[in-house]
């Protein structure tokens, strides 16, 4: 039983202090970077759903489980030689369909009022565009010009000493300001890929002929890795996304330095937009909704 | 037997539904046993950090490969074991059984059925072996699997194993259904037929709208490959998630039709170990019927994050979490079952109490990812591994094997041997939780699914597998002892998902040692078991069904005389 307590424990604790890759032995979600939203009076993010939805969970395992080892040891053939024949109980019916339906309804509540959150895209106060190739990322910032590429770098060339993590880390990163609306656009050039950052609470399709959209708040700087997550084709593990988050200062510098290295580069974020296939405008409103 | 055909005739033209079951479930022990050498093969190479297994010449990833593998395992193990095992197999033996048929009311469309398997399952085999394998996920989503992603000839022959597993089942689908709705005993109404038939009356239905949808989505992905359309090209005005609408429109009854045959055997042996009647019947079944119509409405939960509206987000959370009140119905059923009852475990019990157990675990996480919010952190990672499999490699193949052991005497006239039955349980039942447990956690933490390689710090290259094998237990060891008693335990390394991976490679070593056991387990069962008598369970009369009033095995032809049914589940009369 010490066990199962502190296997409890330790799934419902919120996980070590890391945030924007895997712990050694994690057992929850990473840590969240990004703001959480404002749902009426309060606040609500997907690390404290996922925590409700923990305690209700293990509650039924554990009550499922109970009323298993309740049978298991009182109605035995040794217990209990002579069984019983009842096979209906109106009310216990009644009383197992009803109680669900008020679980779930306890559930959905919250559910719906974060993917409402998640969904519903405040002004932005800035728009990032990621392309999916086979395999890497392309990252335009289409207000300021700004186009490149991030690829993984090689096992070879992974200098753990310095932090780097293997699989992870990339050329180029994805700077992001933080305490910003930023609007993210996906799409894919090639074949579908998944833009996804677990520690910003992102992750969304990348669709060849579809712009898909989805946004972020960043409330700490530092590094976030991500990784690709739709199968992509051979090099689908390698394909890593790197959001290095900054200051509103840091990113205005950084911008600076960004036109001299990336903005001068005409052809690859022009081509490509252009390489996608225009989407018919009714169909670009709907997915904009 | 005298009136048994010789045996090509008998084998190979049957149209027997016990002998074509019988083909039926030693086609699903076989590719049960090859799909399940794939996944060790995926365990192995995921064990560790790094590629050491699944590599080029050069010594460089063979991401290809990995995702072929990744591909014929879940393919495999869908539509060439789970499905022929429970619907062909346990279907074909025990429905006309137990409805007093003779046989069911195609025997010749039976047996084409099984036959289409057959080539199906060599062309799936087959694709590997030309140009670069179909490494695009059993989802086959385009453009990945169109000549984009895949320019060989690899996923047209997929495609055409598919059509041929397709057009199986929906054969073997119509034939339960006209075979259920025309052959019942007299006296057996709708209402008062065994569960297990219900199972697979519901089942058919879900086979008979689902799969034709997947031979249509699949074909327009040929002509896309072949023929110049452009159904899923967005560059000719087609659209890639039209592809993936159409697939989980098939993709989510799919899962229903491998589970609803295993409600229905897990129900018969409940109420037979607890020797009390199943509670709730008519719940029970209408609980199946629920399941099945609510799982053709709830598809693109499967497609949360591809850029699906709100509203369409909403409406999906909405209906995918409805699904647990018929399933809980279930579970609670089960449990009142045995409440009151007078319980003996012998080893078919076993497999029924754990898949009602691992049967809850995988569904409250389903009741998790229904939520489109979390899939914003859940989505494609290994925290939705572990749920599928918890309720398919846990729910669906525990219903075999607990179908197998209940019925093998009834099958064969030869009984299993006790001890080892309860051994390959016991090694499968930890095996398996500790395979797929601890893949909650790698999915929490973030790590995606379909990864041949995952980051975590190398260990020495020079390492051999069985020295990294030694020192990765040891380090497990050491962390479960500190947090056992609380003491801090301070690694050098950041594991990062290597851990957990690590602990789940040795759960699939185990579980798929247990697989050798259940083959020594059938060979002897076979040659050497013990002969059993017509009711070898002591089903008692009151839960009685008509398996039992035949011999162990049944004659050749039964129920020559059309037995009487008054009053399920109490059964008056005799084969």
């Amino acid at each position: 039983m010490k066990f199962f307590a502190l296997l409890i424990g330790l799934l419902t604790l919120s996980t070590p202090a890391l945030a924007g890759y895997a712990d050694s032995w994690q057992l929850g979600l990473q840590n969240l970077a990004s703001h959480p939203y404002e749902v009426g009076g309060g606040t609500i993010d997907v690390v404290w759903f996922h925590q409700f939805v923990l305690y209700i969970i293990i509650a039924i395992t554990v009550f499922v489980t109970a009323l298993l080892a309740w049978v298991i040891i009182r109605y035995n053939r040794k217990a209990n030689p002579n069984p019983a024949d009842f096979s209906h109980n109106t009310m216990i019916e009644v009383v197992w369909t009803i109680v669900p339906v008020i679980i779930l309804i306890v559930i959905g509540i919250p559910s719906y009022n974060l993917l409402k959150a998640q969904n519903v895209i405040p002004e932005p106060e800035l728009v990032v565009k990621a392309t999916g190739y086979q395999w890497y990322w392309g990252y335009d910032y289409p207000d300021e010009g700004i186009s490149f590429m991030s690829y993984m770098i090689p096992d070879e060339e992974i200098d753990e000493a310095a932090g780097q993590k293997r699989l992870l880390e990339t050329d180029t990163q994805l700077v992001l300001p933080i305490d910003t609306n930023i609007q993210i656009l996906v799409t894919a050039a090639d074949v579908l890929h998944s833009f996804a950052v677990p520690a910003l609470g992102v992750k969304k399709d990348a669709v060849p002929g579809r712009l898909n959209e989805t946004w972020v708040n960043i409330k700490k700087p530092g590094i976030y890795y991500g990784q690709c997550s739709e199968i992509c084709g051979s090099g689908h593990a390698y394909m890593p996304i790197m959001v290095r988050a900054v200051s509103k200062e840091d990113y205005a510098a950084w911008l600076e330095e960004a036109r001299e290295e990336f903005g001068a580069l005409p052809a690859e974020g022009i081509e490509t937009v252009a390489n996608i296939t225009p989407i018919p405008k009714t169909r670009l409103a709907s997915i904009q909704e | 037997m005298a009136d048994t055909p010789p045996f090509f005739q008998r084998w190979f033209m049957s149209t027997n539904h016990k002998d074509i079951g019988t083909l039926y479930i030693i086609f699903s022990i076989i590719a049960g046993v090859i799909g399940g050498l794939f996944s060790m093969y995926m365990r192995l190479e995921l064990q560790d950090p790094g590629v050491q297994f699944m590599t080029n010449a050069d010594g460089s990833p063979d991401g290809q490969m990995w995702n072929v593998f990744i591909t014929a395992h879940g393919l495999i193990m869908v539509f060439f074991v789970v499905m022929p095992g429970l619907i062909g197999g346990f279907g074909n033996w025990f429905v006309p059984l137990m409805i007093g048929a003779p046989d069911m009311a195609f025997p010749r469309l039976n047996n084409i059925s099984f036959w289409l398997l057959v080539p199906a399952f060599f062309l799936l085999l087959a694709s590997a072996f030309v140009g670069a394998g179909a490494g695009t996920g059993w989802t086959i989503y385009p453009p990945l699997s169109d000549t984009l992603g895949h320019p060989g000839m690899s996923v047209d022959m997929a495609i055409f194993a598919l059509h041929l597993a397709g057009a199986s089942s929906i054969l073997g689908a119509a034939n339960f259904i006209t075979t259920i709705f025309n052959m019942r005993a007299p006296g057996m109404t709708l209402h008062k037929m065994p569960l297990f038939v219900w199972a697979m009356l519901v089942t058919s239905f879900l086979l008979v709208l689902a799969v034709p949808v997947l031979g249509g989505a699949i074909t327009m992905l040929l002509t896309d490959r072949n023929f110049g359309t452009s159904f899923f090209q967005p560059e000719g005005g087609g659209d890639p998630i039209l592809f993936q609408h159409l697939f989980w429109f098939f993709g989510h009854p799919e899962v229903y039709i491998m589970i609803l045959p295993a409600f229905g055997i897990v129900s018969h042996i409940v109420s037979t170990f607890a020797r009390k009647p199943i509670f709730g019947y008519l719940g029970m079944a209408y609980a199946m019927v629920a399941i099945g119509f609510v799982g053709f409405i709830v598809w693109a939960h499967h497609m949360f994050t591809s850029g699906i509206s709100l509203a369409a987000q909403t409406y999906f959370t909405i209906a995918t979490l409805i699904i647990a009140v018929p399933t809980g119905i279930k579970i609670f059923s089960w449990i009142a079952t045995m409440w009151g009852g007078s319980m003996s475990f012998k080893t078919p019990m076993l497999w029924a109490i754990g898949f009602i157990f691992l049967f809850t675990v995988g569904g409250v996480t389903g009741v998790v990812l229904a939520n489109g919010a979390m899939s914003k952190v859940l989505h494609d990672t290994y925290y939705v591994v572990a749920h599928f499999h918890y309720v398919l490699s846990l729910g669906a193949v525990f219903a075999l094997f607990a179908g197998f052991y209940y019925w093998i005497g009834k099958m064969s006239g030869r009984q299993y041997p006790e001890f080892f039955g309860k051994l390959h349980f016991w090694m499968t039942f930890i095996g398996v939780n500790l395979t797929f447990f601890p893949q909650h956690f790698l999915g929490l933490a973030g790590m995606p699914r379909r990864y041949i390689d995952y980051p975590a710090p190398l260990l020495p290259e020079d390492m051999s597998w069985w020295e990294r094998t030694v020192y990765m237990s040891g380090e497990t060891w050491n962390q479960m002892i500190a947090a056992l008693t609380g003491a801090e335990y301070e690694s050098s390394i950041s594991w990062g998902y290597h851990g957990w991976n690590f602990v789940s490679s040795m759960g699939a070593y185990m579980a798929g040692a247990s697989v050798i056991l259940f083959v020594g387990i059938v060979f002897y069962t076979l040659l050497f078991g013990r002969r059993v008598e017509d009711n070898y369970w002591n089903v008692d009369k009151r839960t009685m069904t008509l398996e039992w009033t035949v011999s162990s095995p049944p004659p050749f032809h039964q129920f020559e005389i059309q037995p009487a049914v008054k009053d399920y589940p109490v059964i008056k009369g005799t084969g």
